[in-house]
């Protein structure tokens, strides 16, 4: 036997991305490197308008240009061609969704035609020839106003903006409220942001001659996309073969599937040619699905001493116009996590969930969360400070605590564990929390505008049902994994040979970790909702653990003893006790495919495993966060930032990190600058890399990064999801430190963006009424 | 974000260039470092028919002192001017803005001339050049003139620059000793361009008063804005921080700044404030007053 195999202890190494080298010298292979022979272009002409009815599309311009192949418009397709949204909250309303513009337009970016020519210069040039006389109709882009008696109908087909209302209550939430020495009050609405993957959407369709379809897709759920392109077109899902080479990033916005790789399908199977369709930044602006944009009025209700009685929450998210099929799951992630990590079970929460004129919504990094952890954190901030406790001791009076955990909350849902004063107590520990304070009230004597703020905070992770994972022991010895959790960055192909290699005893370069093909991959979900490690690792957990069972009583057979005595050794298994007797892996394969195997076991050596763990895995987490505002141009500058986080067994350390880097970097986005804003008639007003504004790396903040491990005990490798631990926790410790900033000038709320012009005409505002 | 197709000449010489613009006319477009116009013809904002590249005639880069000026060629990247070892020594202020903008790769292809020529009012160096009091060399088929900045700049995109004119170079008078300049600037978050900046020169007696002031604001118009009052408040004066402050309050008198999603007219008078202090302190701290 083979004793390089240095297999244990990988579980938890700092081990470095095995994928980055191929990524990073520019060998990867994304949708636009397919190049197929005949391959044709698509182009799609985007409505400008955000509400308007289609009087008339003049396509014979661009249908004379020499080398247009096909041009469509929205009368072409059949109606029952639609981009498909289950029923994810009963009785809510699902009006239709096509892939092109049926006789009005609902949001800017709605696709109007799409031609199809021999390149993609053609296909533009043909795309800009359609003349498009649009009739404008009154538009409505704020949630909250489309809930206005009179306001605009968002889709005219309705008779009003309400997709669905849903409740949760638990206790009894009047009583609470009735004995309340102090209610706090607040209204607070998350910015609309745009996820800004560097590889935008793209598909190549390519119809196979024995009538199936192949497709290449950005995505991060090739199964779903399968599933619901079958659903569009009609077409059978068996015969549809997704595949997501290296995909360029997504956070939430590769989740569905989107309209132009509905067409793309649509036409490669009319012309019989291979379709290509590759979003340009400018498209990605109006066509990904958008974040946030959640507005929430809440109550809480407290005791004199902090102790909090009850929470109502009236949450009101603007949907867009259009609906995918996740476009909903932020509203139920918000709904799911309303009381945070404080023990209130009297709670009430509802959710309005609205059309408008605007870009469909839909998961972005966070989903949900970040709203929600934003407006408990917020509003126990401003209790605290209304009630005149420290905000520490208002925390820590209501954490939940270690021992009861399991613990069912107010909106009845199950926290696995947690130990939320230990988190704390470490970030004030990293951050010198004592000395922060000080320094902040030296600076305050001297006038200057300096905060410090703390967030602490729970996030579900996992969600969305089941992963798949197949473990296949090659002729070789050697593994090959199969994964329907498809990585688009997260490293999957580092942290899952890690965890693989330790448990079946060998080193990571004898595990091939594969995904993003439905060909070859058994059914899956994919990667989002920070699931990975807790769902798709628990699957491959439990297939390597049938796999070693049955390689187990192989190997009793070879070794002729009882598969008991039998143990897991270095590359192989021994007999307990009996040194030199032993076999490899690769001496069971050969038995597994066609050699001696114990009377009545199947041949092979290959074991699939669907693992739902029916529940989310409570990661958590304290932030703190020191802050300066110049008062002269309202620039905020983040001056400390410490952020601890709890995702259960660590697999990576370095994943870990980087995760919450970058978590931090689209956090700061919310934080500083990044806002899509439409103006009163609904255009887009934020458009471009021009006036979007997202983070650079010279934003980034001072940054401490800590931990501590509470092992999760509902899943086999013990974890919690980490991959949007900065993005949940961040916008909320940053918002209470720069209210604790402004709180010397009585401005109690601002929503973010905190913009430089933002919070200077707040600070003026503020100076003025002192003055009188 | 394909340009609509264009033909493409590649001039020789400056004389093939200026042919080529009469034989032309409006339907072509100069073409120096591309970072404004291909960006521009990508977005179909414009739609020249034909490019005509400068890139490869001789002789319009380069940094050279003739006689009591600074001779920058038109053509010379922004990384050139902000390295440049004569500018860096003798008019550092303009160093200062050439190394603000865009980022690395800017730097590298967009160049002096083309940021001039093509006047948009949130550019870094036609804020401080019209500080630093420079004129543009223009060459037409029939000759050269010569054109102050401030007769130069007209509005939002555009010049005094005629439709057969190349801009070859830029001179800036070398300032007597004494003197400095100096910018700050408060970049848009998204674009990187200017929101609100300020450009200064200060020339300072030995006694530690003001000569004289020249001070330009960037963003506040369609084209940088000299600001008047602030000057005129330092003239004379000792160059104390209250004196700078009290006269950088002033800048944004008598001006209607440009509004966007992202700063109020408000929002930028107070920054042409702070801005304008912030670059005149420098300026009066490179010409040796003490603060
Ligand atoms: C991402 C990005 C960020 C940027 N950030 C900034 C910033 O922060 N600050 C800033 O000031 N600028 C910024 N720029 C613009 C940059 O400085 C450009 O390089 C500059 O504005 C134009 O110079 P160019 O050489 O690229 O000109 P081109 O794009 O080639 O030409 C611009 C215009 O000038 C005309 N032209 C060019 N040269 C001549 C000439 N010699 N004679 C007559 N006409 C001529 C052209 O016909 C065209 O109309 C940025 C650009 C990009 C792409």
């Amino acid at each position: 036997m083979s004793t390089e195999h240095t297999a244990t202890g990988l579980i938890g190494a700092p081990i470095r991305r095995v994928e980055d080298p191929v990524l990073v010298t520019g060998k990867g292979c994304y949708v636009d490197d397919i190049h197929l022979p005949g391959m044709l272009h698509l182009a799609v002409l985007l409505s400008p308008h955000p509400h308007a009815k289609i009087v008339s599309i003049d396509t014979s311009a661009a249908r004379a240009i020499p080398g247009v192949r096909s041009v469509l418009t929205g009368a072409d397709i059949s109606e029952r061609v639609n981009i498909p949204a289950p029923m994810v909250v009963p009785g809510m309303k699902i009006p239709p969704h096509p892939p092109l513009a049926r006789g009005a337009v609902h949001a800017a970016g709605t696709p109007v035609a799409a031609v199809v020519a021999q390149s993609r210069a053609l296909a533009q040039d043909a795309a800009n020839a359609i003349e498009v006389e649009y009739e404008s109709l009154p538009a409505v882009t704020d949630a909250e106003k489309a809930l206005e008696p009179g306001a605009p109908l968002a889709r005219t087909e309705l008779d009003n903006n309400v997709c669905f209302l849903s409740t949760k209550t638990n206790g009894d939430v009047e009583k609470a409220f009735a004995q309340a020495d102090h209610i706090c009050r607040m209204h607070i609405a998350s910015p609309r942001l745009v996820a800004m993957a560097i590889e935008p959407r793209g598909a190549v369709a390519k119809p196979e001659p024995a009538g199936d379809l192949t497709m290449w897709l950005s995505t991060q759920a090739p199964h779903r996309a399968r599933a619901d392109l079958a659903t569009a077109l009609g077409f059978p899902e068996h015969r549809i073969r997704v595949i997501a080479p290296d995909v360029g990033g997504g956070f939430g916005s590769k989740g569905p599937l989107y309209r132009e790789y509905v067409l793309a399908a649509y036409l490669a199977l009319k012309l019989g040619r291979p379709v290509k369709w590759i979003a340009t930044r400018s498209e990605d602006f109006v066509g990904v699905i958008q974040g946030r944009d959640q507005a929430m009025t809440s109550e809480l209700a407290l005791k004199k001493d902090g102790t909090m009685l009850g929470l109502k929450a009236r949450v009101v998210a603007n949907l867009g116009a259009y609906l995918y099929a996740n476009t909903t799951t932020p509203t139920q992630r918000m709904m799911g996590m309303a009381p945070g990590c404080y023990q209130i079970q009297n709670v009430h929460v509802e959710v309005a969930a609205v059309f408008t004129n605007t870009v469909p919504t839909g998961p972005y990094r966070g989903a949900g969360r970040p709203e929600a952890v934003l407006n408990i954190e917020r509003l126990v901030d401003k209790a605290a400070r209304e009630l005149g406790i420290d905000p520490l001791e208002i925390r820590r009076k209501n954490f939940i605590r270690p021992e009861q955990f399991p613990y069912r909350t107010g909106v009845n849902v199950e926290y696995d564990s947690g130990d939320y004063e230990k988190s704390l107590s470490e970030a004030l520990r990293l951050s010198d929390y004592q000395e922060l304070i000080r320094y902040r009230d030296e600076a305050r004597e001297r006038g200057e505008l300096v905060g410090v703020g703390v967030s602490t905070f729970v996030e579900p992770s996992g969600g969305a049902g089941f992963e798949s994972g197949t473990v296949r022991v090659e002729r070789s010895g050697e593994f090959t994994i199969l994964t329907g959790s498809s990585s688009h960055g997260q490293g999957h192909e580092t942290v899952y040979a890690q965890v693989a290699a330790e448990k079946l005893r060998v080193s990571m370069d004898q595990v091939a970790i594969r995904h993003g093909d439905t060909l070859a991959i058994q059914q899956g979900v994919g990667t989002f909702a920070s699931r990975s490690a807790v769902t798709g690792g628990g699957a491959m957990v439990i297939a390597i653990d049938r796999v070693v069972e049955k390689a187990r009583r192989i190997a009793g057979h070879l070794l002729e003893a009882a598969a008991e005595d039998i143990v897991q050794a270095d590359g192989g298994f021994a007999v307990a006790g009996v040194p030199g007797k032993a076999v490899t892996w690769r001496q069971l394969a050969a038995a597994a495919y066609g050699g001696r195997l114990p009377r009545g076991m199947e041949p092979g050596l290959q074991e699939t495993a669907f693992f739902d763990p029916k529940r989310d895995a409570w990661a958590f987490g304290s932030h703190v966060a020191l802050v300066r505002i110049d008062r002269e141009t309202g620039r905020l500058a983040i001056e400390k930032l410490v952020l601890v986080d709890d995702c259960g067994v660590i697999l990576n350390p370095l994943i870990v990190e980087g995760q919450i880097h970058g978590g931090l970097a689209q956090a700061l986005g919310e934080i500083l600058g990044e806002h899509m804003i439409f103006g009163d008639e609904g255009e887009v007003l934020t458009g471009s890399l021009m006036n979007y504004a997202v983070p650079r790396a010279s934003d980034m903040p001072p940054l401490i990064v800590g931990e501590t491990v509470t092992p999760n005990p509902f899943n086999p490798l013990g974890v919690k999801g980490v991959g949007e631990a900065a993005t949940n926790g961040a916008p909320a410790v940053v918002a209470n430190a720069v209210m604790d900033a402004l709180a010397p000038l009585g401005i109690d709320h601002i929503d973010m963006p905190y913009t430089a012009p933002k919070l200077w005409a707040a600070i003026r505002e503020a100076e003025a009424k002192r003055k009188g | 974000m394909f340009p609509a197709s264009f033909g493409y000449f590649a001039a020789r010489s400056l004389e093939e260039a200026l042919e080529l613009l009469t034989e032309y006319g409006e339907d072509a477009k100069l073409l120096a470092g591309g970072h404004s116009l291909i960006p521009a013809m990508k977005l179909r904002l414009a739609t020249p028919r034909y490019l005509i590249d400068l890139g490869r005639v001789p002789g319009l880069s380069g940094v050279r002192i003739d006689g009591e000026a600074l001779a920058i060629g038109a053509l010379t990247a922004h990384a050139d001017v902000a390295s440049s070892a004569i500018i860096r020594q003798r008019l550092p202020g303009l160093a200062d803005a050439a190394s603000v903008i865009g980022d690395v790769q800017v730097r590298n292809r967009g160049t002096i001339g083309g940021s001039v020529a093509h006047a948009d009012p949130a550019a870094d160096l036609p804020v401080i050049l019209t500080a630093l009091g420079a004129s543009f060399v223009l060459a037409s088929p029939s000759g050269k003139r010569t054109v102050a900045a401030e007769d130069f700049f007209i509005d939002f995109y555009t010049t005094a620059l005629a439709p057969n004119e190349v801009l070859t170079g830029i001179r800036v008078p070398l300032p007597p000793s004494g003197a400095g300049a100096a910018y700050a600037k408060l970049p848009h978050p998204a674009s990187g361009y200017v929101v609100v900046s300020a450009g200064a020169l200060i020339i300072r007696q030995p006694s530690g008063q003001c000569a004289s002031a020249r001070v330009a604001l960037g963003g506040m118009a369609g084209r940088p804005l000299r600001a008047g009052a602030t000057e005129t408040a330092l003239q004379g004066k000792a160059l104390t921080p209250q004196v700078i402050a009290a006269a950088a309050a002033k800048a944004a008198e008598g001006s209607d700044p440009i509004e966007d999603a992202y700063a109020s007219a408000e929002y930028k008078r107070q920054v042409a404030a702070v801005y304008a202090r912030r670059a005149i302190e420098s300026a009066a701290k490179r010409a040796g007053q003490k603060i």
